[in-house]
């Protein structure tokens, strides 16, 4: 190949920072959690949901994250909410891609996370989970999943990116 | 050994610069805030609540965040002309606030020219402007600047003609001569004699910082992000910063001109100033969540069709009568 493969050069391994310093660490990842802009875009009806999540009832806008960025250079957090169609699949790699680090994806519906319903045996047109062709940190099961839905990974987002809960859980045995 | 004098007309400059950087920074972490609650209580919901004592530290994590991400710089890009445009962008407007007369004490530089200097030097944006969509290589972001140089170019003309005409019955240029020209009561300020001056600068206020309805230059549903498509991190927030900023000069300028200044009732003085700038501030965020955006031909015909010849005529009109009375 001429050009080099810049993706497998470090094969994988991530090379640890030079100087670290753990309190601008820890501050600049709870800054990172507390402000995480998602991408605007949707694949499929899990859209729908992840639109109402910003609206009025449920407001994503709480806890920071309710600036969707046209642009991917601007977002930190893709939710990937949909079906992922074989011939959408180069358009999200290239959106992930585009977008700077540090990033995170969310797989939103049962569509991004295996392929849902579209899963049999002979389809020819679905990738079965979006984690095939990008990572994905947080799942978020449901067909689709209800807004508290995407509010919990969110969380769990948060949870991953700083090592700490932020936001007190939901009663048990009582439906949201 | 004589001990060189330091001019202390530099001391004073030098002084303001600072004190205007931390207006800057502390007005940037305000704005973002007042737009995120003013655009949740028009929608209904509470917007940034959970991040600190009612969502108050969301803007500083969003301006760290900004600061720890990644710049990047997409491949055909110039280099040069990439990185200066964010720059170009915000450093004009430290210069702007210079000679904006916050109180009688507290003016940065008191300037002759001051309605000209910042009218002047406000024009550097439009340049920023050029040189992000240019140098970005990205076709959305070459789109964005166009808009944005038709736009800023079309309107700073009758923005100036409504500035002319308070001008022409003032006699001066300089910002506290125009303030002290006016009374401390509302019936006194120059809005109620030049009514519809202030209605076409405002317009073109809104026009020129590229604020809904007029955000052509960066409309997500047809340009991606416009001019600034390829920035990230705090180049991105450099762009958004003097955004904010040049709200706030244009505000600052229509609190000057039309509405007093540092005059009130009861007493004067910089409350009253920025009382008066925050209110037009919030009213432009409110226009955001308002009005949907125009066309371009739209755009363009409410300038050059509307604007501008009612601009003229008030130009005009003010002019005969200053020479009759």
């Amino acid at each position: 190949m001429a050009t080099p493969d810049i993706l497998n050069r470090t094969k994988g391994e991530i090379a640890p920072p030079i100087v670290r310093l753990k309190l601008a660490d820890e501050i600049l990842d709870v800054c990172r959690a507390m402000s995480l802009w998602p991408m605007t875009f949707g694949l499929a009806c899990c859209a729908i949901e992840m639109m109402a999540t910003g609206m009025a009832r449920f407001d994503l806008a709480r806890f920071g994250a309710e600036v969707f960025r046209p642009s991917p250079r601007q977002s930190d957090v893709m939710i990937v909410a949909g079906t992922v169609t074989k011939k959408m699949a180069p358009a999200i790699i290239r959106l992930y891609e585009q977008m700077p680090a540090p990033k995170w994806v969310i797989a939103f519906g049962n569509c991004a996370i295996s392929g849902g319903p579209f899963k049999f045996k002979g389809q020819y047109g679905i990738v079965e989970g979006v984690d095939h062709i990008i990572p994905v940190d947080v799942y978020v099961p449901g067909c689709p999943p209800r807004p508290e839905g995407l509010l919990e990974g969110l969380f769990q987002l948060q949870k991953k990116i700083t090592g700490r809960r932020w936001w007190p859980m939901p009663p048990q045995g009582k439906s949201a | 050994m004589s001990i060189p004098i330091i001019p202390v007309e530099l001391i004073r400059i030098i002084v303001a610069l600072g004190a205007v950087g931390a207006f800057v920074g502390l007005n940037g972490l305000v704005l973002v805030y007042v737009e995120r609650k003013v655009a949740g209580h028009c929608q209904r919901r509470p917007g940034p609540f959970e991040v600190g004592p009612h969502g108050l530290l969301t803007p500083l994590a969003d301006a760290l965040k900004l600061v720890g991400k990644q710049l990047f710089m997409p491949t055909g890009a110039d280099p040069w002309l990439f990185w200066l445009a964010p720059i170009v962008s915000f450093l004009p407007v430290l210069l702007l606030f210079l000679p904006i007369p916050f109180s009688p004490v507290l003016t940065g530089m008191e300037v002759h020219l001051g309605i000209l200097f910042i009218l002047a030097f406000s024009g550097i944006n439009v340049l920023a402007l050029c040189l992000a969509g240019w140098g970005s290589n990205n076709k959305w972001a070459l789109l964005g600047a166009g808009r944005a140089v038709a736009q800023s170019v079309a309107y700073e003309i009758p923005l100036l003609l409504s500035l002319l005409a308070v001008i022409f019955m003032v006699g001066s240029l300089n910002l506290s001569e125009i303030v002290r020209s006016q009374g401390s009561w509302p019936w006194q300020w120059h809005i109620c004699t030049q009514p519809l001056a202030f209605l076409i600068y405002f317009t073109c206020a809104v026009a020129e910082v590229n604020r809904n309805p007029f955000d052509l230059p960066e409309a997500e549903s047809e340009l991606t992000a416009g001019f600034h498509t390829e920035y990230s991190g705090m180049a991105f927030g450099l762009f958004f910063l003097a955004e904010y900023m040049n709200m706030i000069i244009v505000c600052s300028i229509a609190t000057v001109v039309f509405l007093g200044g540092w005059q009130g009732p009861f007493f004067s003085g910089a409350l009253w100033f920025f009382a008066k700038m925050y209110a037009l501030l919030f009213i432009i965020i409110w226009f955001r969540w308002t009005y949907p955006r125009v066309r371009f031909n739209q755009l363009l015909n409410i300038n050059w069709k509307w604007l501008l010849p009612l601009g003229l005529a008030n130009l005009l009109v003010t002019a005969f009568l200053m020479k009759i009375f």
